[in-house]
């Protein structure tokens, strides 16, 4: 709802994200590829944008059945994969004890 | 209620610009944490914005939605253990290719008649790649939690059938754009992009599941992208598309880690191929497998200089990994060099491993990447494989018969004594016999993986 966009601008957009897509991601390493998948997953969570649409201007019963499903699934997708990733990424930040007391001794 | 559409396109290319954020400070353990809060921000400001558009109602609807939606996050996101991770991602992929075909089949009721060509055809796909996305999810989540087998389930004619629904869906598809205008074209749209997904998966096996949920990852993100272009937003576009290339390129990453095209992965019902054969463990020369016992281990390993750890998905399964921890550093303060050999498909997603072992707090640089560790494998002195079973095949570099011949391995092999830890001698996921087990420097441990890690641990101190 970026306001009537044409398709060829929207589609230059769609070809530029691949590109910076590709380029950002190269630079994550293995070693963070589960946490890589969670993070993305809570990207595509951005559905939530559709199905607020979708929900917010419901006006027969089909489609407010229908969006408040999407809306409930999008939101378990935006906030499930936000909290799982953290507490992914909180155990690779942290910095064990016992390696230092080795490495001092 | 904002309604200039340049405030709303400015206020839309927040999210976006923390999303790459967020995806760019993933490059390093030290910042990715601070990047998934950025990206959070961004969603709650595409959330916040679409709040403020015009003509959104239904308040206690979406509240009540949110509500539900979060508390089911939340709950699902603190419990999973980390070994679980692999189905939660695909869980989480499910949803949120649902909600996509969902907003899809919304549209099109809504603007039925007066949709244009374009709008049509991303209707569509946002409905078939979503539905896919999600049936293929639930299933693959019910493989990895084991409430349907994990082996490849096979009948005759699956391709060619599975070929056909899809077809079914395309033609359907096709229908729809070339402008018949009936709601039930998408209902039945989405019925056999659902019985696809289904079909789709079942002969995929364990082992081949890290290409299974990357690519879900790429799917979903289309998914995303195509209802963006449903709904003009350039947001869902770019954020969509982020995940797709993200997805796509950890699919072809993990295909390589296996030697094996995305398409043999997909079709080729690996592991049915010698499912009968991977049973007695008796070489043609006599050669036989060799079972030890944790005291004789703790022995080795107390006396050992340089140990590598190799970790697979039964180390997973037997919630090992802190016991793991626990023996690493009973050995590291009797001087020993140990270090964790990580293989790019070990366990059930891409980098499972390493999440693991970061749950049990091993340090990162410990851990080694298959490239980096290989050449130290001839002077490792033990060689710990826990778990671990196809990634350690040597059969994979000569033995061209082999399924998994060319498969990059770790050279295992290679180190002066290897002790595999395994609960039976059945063959792995795969269903290959391991000709490692075979080697005159290989002994076994039998027993659960947990089980025998504290039972080593027991014997280490009293050494």
């Amino acid at each position: 709802m970026s306001g009537g966009i044409s398709l060829v601008i929207e589609l230059t957009i769609l070809v530029l994200a691949i590109f910076l897509g590709f380029e950002v991601i190269s630079k994550v390493p293995a070693m963070l590829h589960t946490p890589l998948m969670s993070g993305t997953n809570f990207i595509h969570g951005i559905v939530i944008v559709g199905a607020i649409i979708v929900l917010g201007g419901a006006g027969d019963t089909f489609l407010k059945v229908v969006g408040f499903v999407a809306m409930v699934l999008a939101t378990a997708n935006v906030v499930g994969g936000w909290f799982v990733t953290d507490r992914m990424l909180e155990m690779f930040k942290r910095r064990p004890e016992p390696r230092k007391e080795s490495a001092e001794k | 209620m904002i309604s200039d559409p340049d405030v709303i396109g400015l206020l839309y290319l927040v999210p976006i610009v923390c999303f790459v954020l967020a995806l760019r400070f993933l490059s390093s353990p030290k910042h990715a944490r601070k990047g998934n809060w950025v990206g959070g921000v961004g969603m709650l400001v595409a959330i916040a914005t679409t709040l403020a558009l015009e003509g959104i109602g239904n308040w206690a609807l979406i509240a009540i939605g949110a509500l539900v939606g979060s508390v089911v996050g939340v709950i699902g996101a603190r419990k999973v253990k980390m070994t679980a991770m692999p189905q939660m991602v695909a869980l989480f992929n499910g949803v949120g290719g649902g909600a996509a075909a969902l907003v899809a089949l919304s549209e099109f009721h809504v603007s039925s008649g007066e949709m244009a060509t374009d709008a049509i055809v991303s209707t569509v796909l946002s409905a078939l790649i979503g539905s896919i996305s999600f049936a293929v999810s639930l299933v693959a989540f019910a493989k990895l939690q084991e409430l349907v087998s994990g082996r490849p389930i096979t009948f005759p004619g699956q391709n060619v059938f599975n070929i056909g629904v899809l077809g079914g869906a395309v033609a359907l598809a096709t229908t729809a754009v070339a402008g018949v205008d009936e709601q039930w074209l998408l209902w039945a749209l989405i019925a056999l992009a659902l019985v696809f997904g289904v079909l789709f998966v079942l002969p995929i096996g364990g082992a081949d599941m890290p290409v299974v949920i990357s690519l879900l990852n790429a799917f979903t993100g289309l998914a995303a992208s195509a209802t963006g272009f449903v709904l003009d937003s350039t947001v869902l576009i770019v954020a969509g598309m982020l995940v797709g290339a993200s997805g796509t390129m950890l699919t072809l990453l993990m295909a390589k880690a296996m030697n094996r095209s995305v398409t043999n992965v997909l079709f080729g019902a690996f592991g049915q191929v010698q499912a009968g054969a991977g049973t007695g463990m008796r070489a043609d020369d006599g050669r036989t497998v060799r079972a030890t016992t944790p005291e004789d281990v703790a022995v080795q390993l107390s006396f050992a200089r340089k140990v590598v750890v190799v970790p697979g998905y039964g180390m997973a399964v037997a919630q090992a990994q802190h016991d793991v921890r626990q023996l690493a550093e009973l050995l590291e303060q009797k001087g020993v060099d140990v270090k964790y050999a990580i293989h790019p498909v070990a366990g059930r997603m891409p980098g499972h491993m390493n999440v693991l072992l970061a749950e049990a707090n091993v340090p990162y640089e410990a851990l080694k990447e298959m490239d980096e560790i290989n050449p130290e494998f001839p002077q490792t002195d033990v060689a710990l494989v826990i778990g671990a079973n196809d990634v350690t095949n040597p059969a994979a570099r000569h033995d061209t018969t082999s399924p998994i011949y060319g498969m990059p391995i770790l050279d295992v092999d290679k180190a002066a004594s290897v002790i595999v830890m395994k609960r039976t001698m059945n063959p792995g996921f795969a269903g290959i016999d391991n000709e490692l087990y075979l080697e005159p420097q290989t002994t076994m441990l039998f027993g659960d993986a947990k089980d025998s890690v504290v039972k080593l641990i027991a014997a280490v101190k009293s050494t």
